[in-house]
């Protein structure tokens, strides 16, 4: 155990580190994820209570776009150079490896929820109304993203055509996470009267199993 | 002791089979040079000993291992230095360096073992902090023979590791396989450059069309 988050929290702190120097993130994913709400916000015609209305569901969907650019990011690291041959023979459990990556794309996208939190207070004039639940369905969707991202991710560079086809592939196993995310959203941002904890639990459970499976299946995916 | 031993091996990639019926055996402490022209099975036959391709026929041990069922323990014990330099650009060469060393499991010892290997290829100092996309091919082929002798394998395999390098580079890598020969490890080198493996490697392997076709102690037969 104590071999694994060593490893994890190697990889982990190595992707944020690359990410970090290359500001692919700050300079690329966080003004696409802005421009993503002012988008919305022009095509529904800057409705304020539409807007408020709706930006949960916005939110979340700026959200999956950019976790996409996450994860193709995070596969191309090891992909340019082969570096994931390095990984294949450094005796590094998969489950580390896929944990540590989960995690630095995990990183990345708290910091833009983070982000287009403040994107539709300023840009959507919604209000927080329940603190918690708005941080915990954060990170418990982020969770779920993060984990079926770097699964999938995996999957689709084993493929050879990971930018076409990781969306085909991941936002459909990502539509329950959207569903219960803007479900949770809607009751903690006070868009609509909806049980947003009872949502909550359901994302909590679907990010263990997601980063369960994820863990067991990326070895399959990596080592052979 | 055999350290390879394969016997009717065949590797299929794709539709073509990259191997056809491969038989070679390496003992202990050998340094073998393969040799062949372009699409002999050079680059597949180390990948394979690394445990990276599964042969589709045949039997295959390396340090022991079976390569079918036992190939991750066999991962864990080679180095392979491929075409790709398998460095991360946007880190600097130590922190590839170490970081290599780290994901070897090399724990507390992964940082002087790092600045060893990095002293070894001539990249500490300066060099040492720059990040790899902004030094040369040499370096970065010398960075990634760094990042291969960290761990300290007991089966090297290197695909070219004199390309791209100038004449220092080149004696360096000469001199640092004759110190793992002389620790004990095997070596398996595939090279174009004959006249400077040849010094190394008494053993001559040739291979075309994915098999056997020489197998002679100092003599280089041209492919």
């Amino acid at each position: 155990m104590r071999e694994v988050l060593a490893d994890l929290s190697l990889v982990a702190a190595k992707d944020l580190r690359i990410e970090f120097r290359s500001r692919v993130l700050a300079n690329q994913v966080a003004p696409f994820a802005l421009l993503v709400l002012v988008l919305f916000g022009v095509a529904l015609d800057a409705d304020q209570r539409t807007l408020r209305s709706f930006a949960p569901g916005l939110f979340w969907v700026a959200v999956l776009l950019c976790a996409l650019l996450a994860v193709q990011r995070s596969v191309a690291v090891e992909r340019a150079d082969d570096a994931v041959v390095g990984l294949r023979l450094s005796g590094m459990s998969p489950a580390a490896l896929f944990l540590g990556k989960a995690t630095a794309v995990l990183v990345q996208l708290l910091v833009l929820e983070v982000l287009l939190t403040g994107g539709i207070i300023v840009l959507y004039r919604s209000s927080v109304e329940d603190v918690a639940l708005l941080v915990l369905t954060g990170l418990a969707a982020g969770v779920a993203v993060a984990a079926a991202g770097t699964l999938y991710g995996a999957m689709a560079a084993g493929l050879g055509v990971s930018e076409t086809l990781l969306p085909i592939l991941l936002l459909p196993v990502l539509a329950p996470v959207l569903i219960g995310a803007t479900r949770a959203f809607d009751d903690a941002l006070g868009a609509a009267a909806v049980d947003g904890w009872a949502w909550l639990v359901l994302l909590a459970g679907l990010a263990v199993v997601l980063t369960l499976v994820g863990a067991l299946a990326y070895r399959v995916l990596v080592e052979d | 002791m055999s350290v390879v031993e394969l016997r009717g091996v065949v590797a299929v990639l794709g539709r073509f089979p990259a191997l056809a019926g491969l038989d070679l055996t390496v003992t202990a402490g050998e340094t073998v040079l393969v040799q062949g022209p372009n699409g002999a099975g050079k680059s597949t036959l180390l990948r394979l000993c690394a445990g990276l391709v599964v042969p589709t026929r045949g039997e295959a041990r390396v340090l022991g291992f079976d390569l079918v069922v036992e190939r991750h323990t066999v991962r864990r014990r080679v180095g392979l230095l491929g075409h790709a330099t398998g460095l991360y650009d946007d880190l600097t060469v130590a922190e590839n360096v170490t970081f290599w060393a780290r994901a070897a499991g090399l724990g507390r010892v992964a940082e002087a073992r790092a600045n060893w290997a990095l002293g070894r290829l001539g990249l500490d100092g300066p060099l040492a902090d720059h990040a790899v996309r902004t030094v040369s091919a040499g370096q970065r082929r010398r960075a990634s023979l760094a990042a291969l002798a960290v761990r300290r394998p007991d089966l090297w395999l290197l695909d070219e590791p004199h390309a791209g390098l100038d004449q220092e580079g080149r004696d360096v890598v000469d001199d640092l396989i004759g110190e793992a020969v002389a620790a004990g490890a095997t070596v398996i080198v595939s090279s174009h450059e004959l006249d400077r493996v040849r010094r190394l490697s008494p053993r001559v392997v040739t291979l075309a069309g994915g098999t056997l076709v020489g197998d002679r102690l100092g003599v280089v037969r041209d492919a």
